[in-house]
């Protein structure tokens, strides 16, 4: 393996009883990148960074973080590495204050640091004034903040990022960007970030997509988008199958449909939608027309969206956190 | 040194839990105190003298202090549980200290914890008549420190391989109450029915429990009250040598399982 790689992935496998949760993973990851893994939820990614930070063992396959194996060398790897978990994993009867001055402790930040460093991470998630709070009277938004300042808080070599932003206000959540992106600047950290939040994989320098335990494309968000080809025109008509149909046989264009809307990816789409509007037979409701996502990258490789479920979810929990921060103003 | 800083960090930790958790010192004093005021007033009259000098009150004292610490430690295994289920674990898990200082430090949280609850029941010692000659503490403390290790590490192992609080429950309350039960705490374990009497000798419970009654009642309940093995009455040094040996197995088997958790 190279030097240059700092997180190097081998044919990783990890097989629960009856479920391959990955399957055949290899990728690798430079120093200093951003590298986002990007998927629904329940495809794998959680396992992946289980495997990569030394809490689950991989079935085969090997994995190195900074040239040290995840299963042979789990101390050297865990010294390097900073997480930031899905679920909270913090201690809601100890202070914010005291939730830091454990971490800082046990991964020996020197003492002529430690209160500098934890003031500075407690301003950036504006949690200085809440430190001697018991960490149980905080909000899911507040846990996830000071959370997030402890992954920082040792100034690791990669940062994991497991779904960092979920129930983050659009504020913090930039902020947290700003200072994550610094960092990467100043110390040269990795970022691993595993979401499912289209705009935030937009963060990344390169972007692995994951369905079903498997990789499925890997390459920078831009170069990804234009794998889509073009410029996205969304169609509402009278009769979709109709209009699907007459886009094959009229211009050979392979249209998806997602039941409200047929999609297809188009050359010059501004051009196209007055020709579409004047020749297409069946009757047009509604149409668009947008710059390829990596939503829209997601659906064609695999068929189908990033599963509306977890998007759903999320927007739910996005509006209590939203109604929250409201109230309390 | 390394080690050494995470085993302190852990035992800090579960310190100050506990610190916080005022409700939680004085609501597990009440349980042996209740034992003791009302088992001890209750029986002492029936019963008489145990040993010479020695009535029912007296007898159950350096018991239910020993009961104290076994419990104590024995359930100390419940914040593996407890960080299990809220998550802390993790950050425990992947922190770049050795699982063996993980287990260490619980281990010696629960003990210490265990050893501070005992020493608050022993502050009552006057009520119950008991006068403890100065020289006696500086045995008894390290005694009452051993036996909560012991039981600490055992609490942690079993903790460390149960998912949920209602198994943890279950599994404390199956195994801690007949451990406590047949450990002397409540009567003398000469003259029992043979059956009773095998399963208190193979309970190490029971040489902790002698060891703080003989460092307790000081000689006069030694020779009359002392747990005898295959004819011989067992020493404080033979007792911790007992409970030394037990402890030194359930903290490996506790290191070893931290240091397998997935």
């Amino acid at each position: 393996m190279s030097n240059s790689h700092i997180i190097e992935v081998e044919h990783l496998v990890k097989r629960y009883s009856d479920l391959v949760a990955v399957n055949d993973v290899s990728f690798s990851v430079d120093q200093g990148e951003v590298f986002g893994l990007l998927g629904p939820n329940g495809v794998g990614k959680t396992t992946v960074i289980n495997i990569l930070c030394t809490l689950s063992r991989p079935t085969s396959g090997k994995a190195f973080i900074n040239g040290f194996d995840v299963v042979h060398q789990q101390s050297r790897v865990r010294q390097c590495i900073g997480l930031v978990f899905q679920d909270p994993s913090l201690d809601d009867r100890l202070t914010a204050l005291e939730n830091l001055e454990f971490h800082s402790r046990v991964y020996n930040i020197p003492t002529s640091v430690r209160k500098e460093r934890i003031e500075q991470m407690l301003r950036m998630v504006e949690l200085w004034e809440r430190r001697r709070d018991i960490v149980k009277t905080f909000s899911g938004g507040m846990k996830r903040r000071l959370e997030i300042a402890r992954g920082l808080l040792h100034r690791p070599k990669v940062l994991f990022l497991d779904e960092p932003t979920l129930g983050l206000d659009p504020q913090t959540r930039r902020r947290l960007w700003d200072f994550i992106l610094g960092l990467r600047q100043q110390e040269g950290t990795t970022v691993f970030l595993t979401t499912h939040y289209m705009d935030e994989a937009g963060y990344a320098d390169r972007i692995a997509i994951m369905d079903y335990g498997k990789i499925i494309a890997l390459d920078s968000p831009q170069e990804l988008k234009s794998t889509v080809g073009g410029d996205v025109i969304s169609l509402n008509t009278e009769d979709n199958q109709r209009a699907q149909a007459e886009l094959q046989k009229r211009y050979q264009i392979e249209a998806r449909s997602d039941g409200e809307h047929v999609s297809f990816e188009i050359a010059n789409g501004e051009r196209f939608i007055p020709i579409l509007i004047k020749e297409l037979d069946t009757e047009i409701l509604s149409i668009s027309l947008r710059r390829p996502t990596l939503d829209d990258v997601f659906l064609k490789l695999t068929g189908h969206q990033l599963r509306d479920e977890a998007v759903k979810s999320e927007l739910k929990e996005m509006m209590r956190q939203y109604g929250r921060h409201q109230r309390r103003r | 040194m390394n080690s050494l800083r995470g085993i302190y960090t852990i035992w800090y930790r579960d310190l100050l839990r506990f610190w916080r958790d005022k409700m939680r010192m004085i609501t597990s004093m009440a349980f042996p105190l209740l034992f003791l005021i009302v088992f001890g007033s209750g029986l002492s009259g029936a019963m008489g003298m145990l040993a010479p000098g020695v009535d029912f009150s007296k007898f159950m004292f350096p018991g239910i202090i020993g009961m104290t610490v076994l419990m104590t430690s024995f359930m100390s295994g419940v914040s593996v549980v407890w960080d299990r289920e809220f998550g802390f674990l993790k950050e425990v898990l992947v922190a770049p200290i050795s699982r063996v200082a993980v287990a260490a430090g619980k281990t010696l949280g629960g003990a210490t914890i265990a050893l501070i609850q005992g020493i608050l029941i022993l502050l009552f010692a006057p009520i119950f008549g008991l006068t403890l000659s100065p020289g006696t503490l500086p045995q008894l403390l390290p005694v009452m420190f051993l036996v909560a290790c012991a039981l600490s590490a055992m609490g942690i192992f079993l903790a460390s391989r149960i998912k949920s609080m209602e198994a943890h429950q279950a599994v404390m309350q199956l195994l801690m109450f007949p451990m406590i039960f047949l450990s002397g705490v409540f009567f003398p374990v000469n003259n029992l029915p043979p059956w009773m009497n095998i399963l208190v000798k193979i309970n190490p419970a029971t040489y902790g429990v002698d060891s703080i009654r003989q460092l307790v009642l000081g000689a006069q309940s030694a020779t009359s009250l002392g747990v005898t093995v295959l004819g011989h009455t067992m020493s404080v040094g033979e007792d911790l040598m007992v409970v030394a040996a037990f402890g030194l197995v359930m903290v490996i088997l506790a290191m070893w399982s931290f240091s397998t958790q997935e």
